[in-house]
């Protein structure tokens, strides 16, 4: 046996992170000049299995360290710190249209980081790494409360940030998948925001029902979170990705009940029939089902529903009613939504109506519909089954990787910046009056 | 009416090794607002540890523990571990506590918060706090009992194919099993077996080699173990065992030992460890007690040591060797060992295989990276079942810079001999 293969030391810092966290992957005790391969290795809740490797070169103090030196192949390539997760693809012989979501996020995405010598790029299930290691990557912070919620009919969860409060409030929704997504704001909660995951169509009650929710609904939610105790009511927040994000800029311009300190708008669009429910809205994209195109691998491509941008009035939100601080995140490459379309559309109207000073729009080049937390793997397409139709279609969502996952890292910076100056910010001298 | 929207308070990272730094920081305060930060932890056997430090925000509304200055609580300066090293114990809490994690499969919790102004900061509520895990063991850690051919420990290894080096690890005459710096060892890479020994019932000194040796080799024919890369590691009585294996046993050869509070007494053959541990402790009613009621063991042991015939022949040490030492070591003349032992395996010709650390202001207990310091805890007298208050000495402030210091070089010492050892430039 080669004795000098065992010096080889792999370490990662810190070993249990947050999923935003970057963390440090240091080789050591490596031959000066060796070739290795670093490999990520994850098997998620249903079982398939996701892997991500980069090539280095051992440099001539025998060290690798992943946030300093070049991947000189792999799935990744160039100094990418973070690259061993935002680059993970499912293992080949994998079905197509996987992507990677947690769906119980009270335990931690666990990841087994190993070496191997040479620039490997198959088989590794064959080989016998040099080194390897686990890695958690947590949702939720120590601490984190999650509170199931079903007052009010609603479906959904809250989760605290440890620690007294009173905290600023987050609603937050996702897309057309449905179901009760609760990730993000779980990570949200993790950095100070009493956030509430909010299934709006597949709840329970449209279950049971078999009715969408309406309006009510979502005023109930906001409710919910602004009566707790140690929720501040007065600085609650909203977060749509998709269609949540018509859900988002709807209640946000229209809603006599919800009153936001701001809002951020994900890979959305303005364009639904105002006076909607949410019935309506989706009866109103099924209309132009037949804009739906296909890419050449037969992926479903539906940014054409709803263009042209309407010029008609009823048919867009009033976002010149505007009166709280908006950032709105595209991708450029968006092709389920055609979300730079409506940015573009949005600042002129509040640019017209005079309240544009209160809109940010980040729009990313080569960046896809699912802008997720960051380190998240891009997927480019996957199988969706919505509340619309009942088959599963593979839906291009769009995307290059490198570009999308850098999105995905600055607009979550940005996004959290956003959320704390609009919430947590404004210090005057009477906000500390009782100390 | 309106409710405030509090500080921000954050731990990064927030689930950490318990040698890994962390940095706390406050934000949205208002500016130069003076606040205090705590830590409170506690611990298993239900006493709260408490440190807390002084702070004033800056003009950005800031308090950063690991950039600004600590202006006063159990802790001043810029210290950025400060609120772990200089835990102790709540006020009204009995003396001679002692804070040690028996399981290592849960993290240590600490809740940190931040809390207006300096006197009397505990008077409200906090504005904030946070909760933080500090774990001895890694993620994928292997945790195994081990009861077999007589030997009795717990044996972790680390994630990944190995091999790994080996180490037994051992602590001192307080007897039990305690896991956690072996599991922190793992942690680090080496497959640990932390021994359970002070037996007192061992019939004879041949018996009681016979039950270390077993245990090292445990390790060293475990299949994920590289067997001729298994050192030792003790504390205090556990040093004196590594002394006494390194220099005495026939069957096992460790590749490297580490003494911590460093041991070398070693009385007329046929004794075993124990025994000779406790007829020390029938000694020490000769040692002195100070006006806080705390026993001095090192003067009597200096009077064991000064025979040569009590001394362990330690010039026959063959392999690598750190001794650390705290120069205010009150229990044991640990400082004194150390010099013996330098000048008998200079005499040897084995001086090249020996390291000393001796820190200054620095007592006994020198345990892994921003425990708490212990100056004099209560400790059982195996033989009389009496309990003493025992001196362990060392500054608090000293004693947690040499914690951090020595891990940090025994770290690079066990790496050195055991992950790279000399082999490996013979290849090349």
């Amino acid at each position: 046996m080669d004795r000098k293969q065992y010096c080889v030391k792999l370490s990662v810092q810190p070993s249990r992170g947050l999923m935003d966290e970057k963390f440090i992957v240091l080789i050591q005790n490596a031959l000066p000049g060796s070739q290795l391969t670093i490999r990520a290795l994850h098997q998620c809740e249903d079982g398939h299995s996701w892997e991500a490797f980069g090539h280095y070169t051992a440099d001539t103090t025998g060290t690798i360290n992943v946030s300093e030196d070049p991947s000189i192949g792999g799935t990744y390539s160039g100094v990418e710190q973070m690259g061993l997760l935002w680059s993970f693809r499912p293992i080949p012989g994998s079905k197509s249209g996987l992507r990677m979501r947690k769906k119980n996020i009270q335990t931690p995405m666990e990841v087994t980081i190993s070496v191997y010598q040479g620039h490997q790029t198959e088989g590794f299930a064959d080989l016998v790494p040099l080194s390897g290691v686990a890695v958690e990557r947590w949702y939720m912070a120590p601490g984190v409360r999650r509170i199931p919620v079903t007052e009010g009919g609603l479906t959904a969860a809250l989760f605290l940030p440890s620690g007294p409060g009173p905290f600023p409030g987050l609603l937050d929704l996702w897309g057309g998948g449905g179901q009760l997504v609760e990730y993000r704001a779980a990570l949200l909660a993790s950095h100070g925001f009493a956030s509430m995951a909010i299934d709006y169509l597949t709840a329970k009650i449209t279950m049971e029902t078999g009715k969408m929710v309406d309006n009510q609904y979502f005023e109930t939610a906001y409710r919910v979170l602004q009566q707790h105790p140690q929720v501040c009511g007065s600085k609650i927040a909203m977060i749509g990705l998709s269609f949540g994000t018509s859900i988002t800029l709807k209640m946000a311009v229209y809603s006599e009940v919800i009153k936001l300190s701001a809002a951020v708008c994900i890979s959305g669009s303005h364009v639904q029939p105002v006076d909607g429910s949410v019935e309506e809205i989706l009866r109103f994209f099924q209309k132009n089902g037949e804009k739906t195109r296909f890419s050449e691998k037969n992926e479903v491509i539906w940014r054409d529903l709803l263009l042209p941008i309407p010029t008609d009035p009823s048919l867009k939100v009033n976002v010149g009613r505007l009166q709280c601080p908006l950032l709105l995140v595209v991708g450029e490459d968006d092709q389920n939504w055609p979300s730079q379309e409506s940015a573009l559309d949005i600042k002129e109207m509040m640019a017209r109506a005079g309240n544009s000073h209160l809109l940010t729009v980040l729009s990313y080049p080569n960046a896809g519909h699912l802008i997720e937390p960051p380190y998240t793997p891009h997927a480019r397409s996957s199988t969706l089954k919505t509340v619309e139709i009942e088959e599963k279609v593979m839906c291009l969502w769009g995307g290059q990787t490198v570009e999308h996952s850098r999105a995905q890292e600055d607009a979550w910076k940005k996004m959290v910046v956003f959320l704390r100056e609009n919430l947590y910010g404004g210090r005057n001298p009477t906000s500390f009056s009782h100390l | 009416m309106t409710q405030v929207v509090p500080p921000i308070l954050s731990v990064t990272p927030s689930r950490a090794l318990v040698d890994e730094k962390f940095k706390v920081l406050v934000e949205n305060l208002p500016p130069g607002y003076p606040v205090t930060v705590r830590s409170l932890h506690n611990s298993e056997d239900k006493h709260d540890w408490e440190a807390y430090g002084h702070y004033v925000s800056d003009h950005s509304g800031v308090v950063s523990v690991s950039e600004d200055l600590s202006y006063g609580g159990t802790y001043t300066g810029k210290e950025p571990m400060g609120l772990l090293w200089s835990m102790r114990p709540v006020p009204g809490s009995r003396p001679g506590l002692r804070l040690r994690k028996m399981n290592v499969c849960t993290p240590m919790l600490v809740t940190i918060s931040v809390h207006s102004g300096h006197e009397g900061f505990r008077d409200q509520a906090p504005l904030a706090s946070v909760l933080t895990e500090r774990w001895y063991m890694a993620p994928g850690i292997q945790r195994i009992t081990i009861n077999e051919q007589g030997v009795q420990g717990t044996l972790f290894i680390p994630p990944g194919p190995g091999p790994f080096p080996g180490l037994l690890d051992m602590w001192g005459g307080g007897g039990g099993l305690l896991e956690y710096r072996a599991a922190l060892l793992a942690s680090h890479g080496y497959v640990s077996l932390a021994l359970d020994y002070l037996r007192f019932d061992q019939e004879s000194e041949n018996l009681e080699l016979k039950y270390f040796e077993t245990a090292f080799n445990i390790i060293k024919d475990h299949p994920q173990v590289m067997s001729d890369r298994v050192g030792i590691f003790g504390l205090s009585l556990g040093s004196l065992v590594a002394v006494t294996l390194a220099v005495y046993s026939t069957i096992i050869k460790p590749c490297c030992i580490v003494c911590i509070s460093s041991n070398h007494y070693y009385p007329a053959q046929g004794s075993t460890v124990a025994s000779r541990f406790e007829g020390v402790t029938r000694q020490l009613y000769k040692a002195r007690v100070n006006e806080d009621n705390q026993v001095i063991w090192k003067d009597v042991g200096l009077e064991f040591i000064t025979d040569p015939s009590n001394i362990a022949e330690v010039g026959r040490i063959n392999c690598p060797t750190l001794l650390v030492n705290g120069c205010d070591d009150q229990n044991w003349p640990t400082v004194e060992t150390a010099e013996d032992v330098a000048r008998l395996m200079r005499e040897a010709g084995k001086e090249h295989l020996l390291s000393r650390l001796a820190y200054p202001d620095t007592g006994h207990l020198i345990e892994p990276p921003f425990s708490p310091h212990f100056r004099a805890t209560t400790f059982v007298i195996h033989s009389s079942k009496e309990k003493v208050l025992l001196l362990w000495g060392g500054k608090t402030k000293p004693h947690s810079d040499a914690q951090e210091d020595s891990w940090r070089k025994i770290l690079s010492f066990l790496q050195f001999h055991l992950y790279c050892g000399p082999c490996l430039k013979a290849k090349i």
